[in-house]
């Protein structure tokens, strides 16, 4: 079991408040994801919840038992930090042994787990050696296993895959995925890369500033985002945002289109733009397009061949217009 | 690519550190060949490099004066003990400086060093009542609380220096995993900082062996170590510079053995961290 409750979460590092009162519900086996720009929150938030920062107000429930005072050790979570944090004068097998160890469980025991984690993630032909022998993907992986071996009532992920290359995210991001479905315990993953958390999450939590703009699942976030905030910061490329006379139109403040969400034409449509640049991925083609009301950001699709200095016409799909107040909630 | 130095410049370089390295040797080098000449040839004028005639004697006559193994056996259990002890208390406390800093905590270090620019001289009298008083006085046990007090600052500062450079992720993670304070400081801490503890652990032991101050004022026939030892030598009862080598000789060629042997841990660990 292990779910996980906040009750008006505060945490402040002297006059300075990180975190002005967070309450949060995540269910038993629910993966997920904390995420928003750097320096909202969203690792001290991990923390708290880890036990590595004590909150200056407020409760941290598992399960139902409130672990605010608790020690880390006696929390019972597992967590993999960025830095993967294995330790260096260890093998790889003493490294995952370490947790079991420190739970005093019987030498045969151990063996057994261990093998048993190495052989998930391949890690069995590397048993005996020191992680700096390893590569970044391997490292990951070994920090894993010592999270899963304990069995732990859940997992804490703090931006596990920001020191890998594109490639190998995209493969850990998967096999992080998939460990999920097999193990079905509780994960909270940290990111501050929106794709990780729409690929990943049941449920995300966008955090800004300390304050939890949104919670919900990915598409839900994608279709009816809370606000400006998480409009702009789902989805990608980012949504565009127009305000003045064009929103007045709307009868609001500012409206919002996401870039997946224009009609092109080469002579008709509301709004007339110039091709700033285009950037061609081969299954998309990204427009960024002068038009008189700031840079538009547009998906065309990869046969497009519009080039810099081009003129089109956008048509943005009227039910998927967003509308926003002068505050930036969503109307 | 590497920067390429003229011949010339490198001849020149090498003669002077050549130079420098036998000047700063010249004294132990003096002091070797004087230790294995008669009294009459170590005061001879003009004095003379390489002993005429080379002689054990004044080795065997330190022995009969002054009971060697008595103070060498004093220095050890002193130096060693003294460093251990103060890696007792070092440890926690620089672990609580490097990884759990209060506001107070640069002021406290800065604090502890300042007792090491004050001349000991200047707290001679207290401690010596005090030791007279707790009957410290002439006592193994009193010298080595004693050394591990007056070193104590300089091993947590080096501590504390390379605690700070090991990442608190991985003390992190070992609370994550369910160590209690003292298995991490055990399993994790310890084991990785084991170069700068042993570096620490050396110097502290070279600095102990040498001290003379207190030694020499708060112990006598009993306590003394080698450094009392050699002192007893450099009475004014007449010049016996011959034997006094051979005191100093067989005082510091223990240490120096170590030094030698353990140089390069001692150099890995006094540059711990300076290059990731």
């Amino acid at each position: 079991m292990g779910s996980i409750t906040l009750e008006h979460v505060n945490k402040s590092f002297g006059e300075v408040e990180i975190i002005p009162d967070i309450s949060l519900d995540i269910r038993d086996g629910e993966f997920v994801v904390f995420v928003g720009p750097s320096g909202c929150g969203k690792s001290t938030l991990l923390r708290l919840i880890a036990g590595l920062e004590d909150t200056t107000s407020g409760h941290i429930r598992l399960d139902g038992q409130d672990v605010t005072d608790a020690p880390p050790a006696k929390r019972g979570l597992a967590m993999v930090f960025q830095s993967y944090a294995l330790y260096p004068h260890m093998s790889v097998r003493d490294n995952i042994a370490f947790p079991l160890k420190m739970a005093k469980m019987p030498q045969a025991d151990i063996d057994r787990k261990v093998e048993y984690a190495a052989r998930t993630l391949n890690l069995g032909s590397y048993l005996d050696r020191r992680p700096r022998a390893l590569s970044g993907g391997q490292r990951q992986r070994v920090a894993i296993g010592r999270a899963i071996v304990r069995e732990p009532k859940a997992f804490l992920f703090d931006e596990p895959l920001s020191n890998l290359d594109a490639a190998l995210r995209v493969n850990m991001r998967l096999e992080i995925t998939e460990l999920h479905q097999q193990l079905k315990t509780t994960m909270i993953y940290v990111t501050h890369d929106q794709v990780e958390a729409m690929t990943m999450a049941d449920r995300i939590v966008v955090l800004n500033a300390g304050n939890v703009e949104q919670f919900g699942s990915p598409l839900e976030l994608y279709k009816n985002p809370a606000n400006r905030f998480v409009a702009g910061f789902i989805g990608s490329p980012k949504m565009n945002f127009v305000d003045g006379a064009e929103a007045a139109k709307h009868g609001v403040h500012s409206i919002g289109v996401r870039p997946e969400h224009f009609r092109i034409s080469t002579s008709e449509g509301p709004w007339k733009g110039t091709v700033n640049v285009a950037e061609q991925l081969g299954s998309d083609t990204f427009l960024h397009v002068q038009t008189d009301f700031g840079l538009m950001t547009v998906r065309a699709d990869g046969d497009q061949t519009f080039k810099h200095g081009d003129t089109i016409y956008l048509t943005p799909d009227q039910t998927r217009i967003y509308r926003f107040d002068a505050a930036g909630k969503a109307i | 690519m590497a920067r390429r130095v003229p011949v010339q410049t490198r001849i020149g370089f090498t003669i002077l550190a050549w130079a420098i390295a036998l000047l700063l040797f010249s004294p132990i080098l003096w002091t070797l060949v004087t230790a294995f000449k008669t009294e009459a040839e170590a005061i001879a004028s003009p004095p003379t490099f390489l002993p005429q005639t080379w002689t054990l004697d004044n080795f065997g006559a330190v022995q009969d004066r002054s009971d060697y193994v008595k103070h060498a056996t004093n220095s050890i259990i002193v130096s060693v003990g003294s460093t251990l002890l103060g890696l007792l208390i070092a440890i926690p406390a620089a672990w609580s400086m490097a990884f759990a800093p209060s506001k107070r905590t640069k002021d406290i270090l800065m604090w502890m060093l300042s007792t090491k620019m004050m001349p000991a001289v200047g707290v001679l009298i207290p401690i010596y009542l005090i030791f007279r008083d707790l009957r410290l006085l002439d006592t193994v046990h009193g010298l080595t609380l004693i050394m591990t007090l007056i070193n104590l600052p300089i091993i947590i500062w080096m501590l504390y220096t390379y605690f700070k450079e090991i990442p608190v992720d991985i003390l992190e993670a070992a609370r994550m995993d369910g160590a209690e304070l003292w298995n991490e400081i055990r399993h994790v801490l310890v084991p990785m900082a084991v170069p700068g503890i042993a570096s620490t652990l050396l110097l502290n032991v070279i600095l102990a062996w040498n001290e003379a101050f207190w030694t020499i004022t708060l112990t006598s026939g009993r306590a003394g170590t080698l450094t009392a030892f050699i002192s007893s030598f450099s009475s004014p009862q007449g010049l016996f510079l011959a034997k006094l080598s051979a005191a100093s000789l067989l005082a510091i060629a223990p240490i120096l053995l170590l030094g030698w042997f353990s140089q390069k841990q001692l150099v890995r660990g006094l540059t711990f961290g300076a290059v990731k």
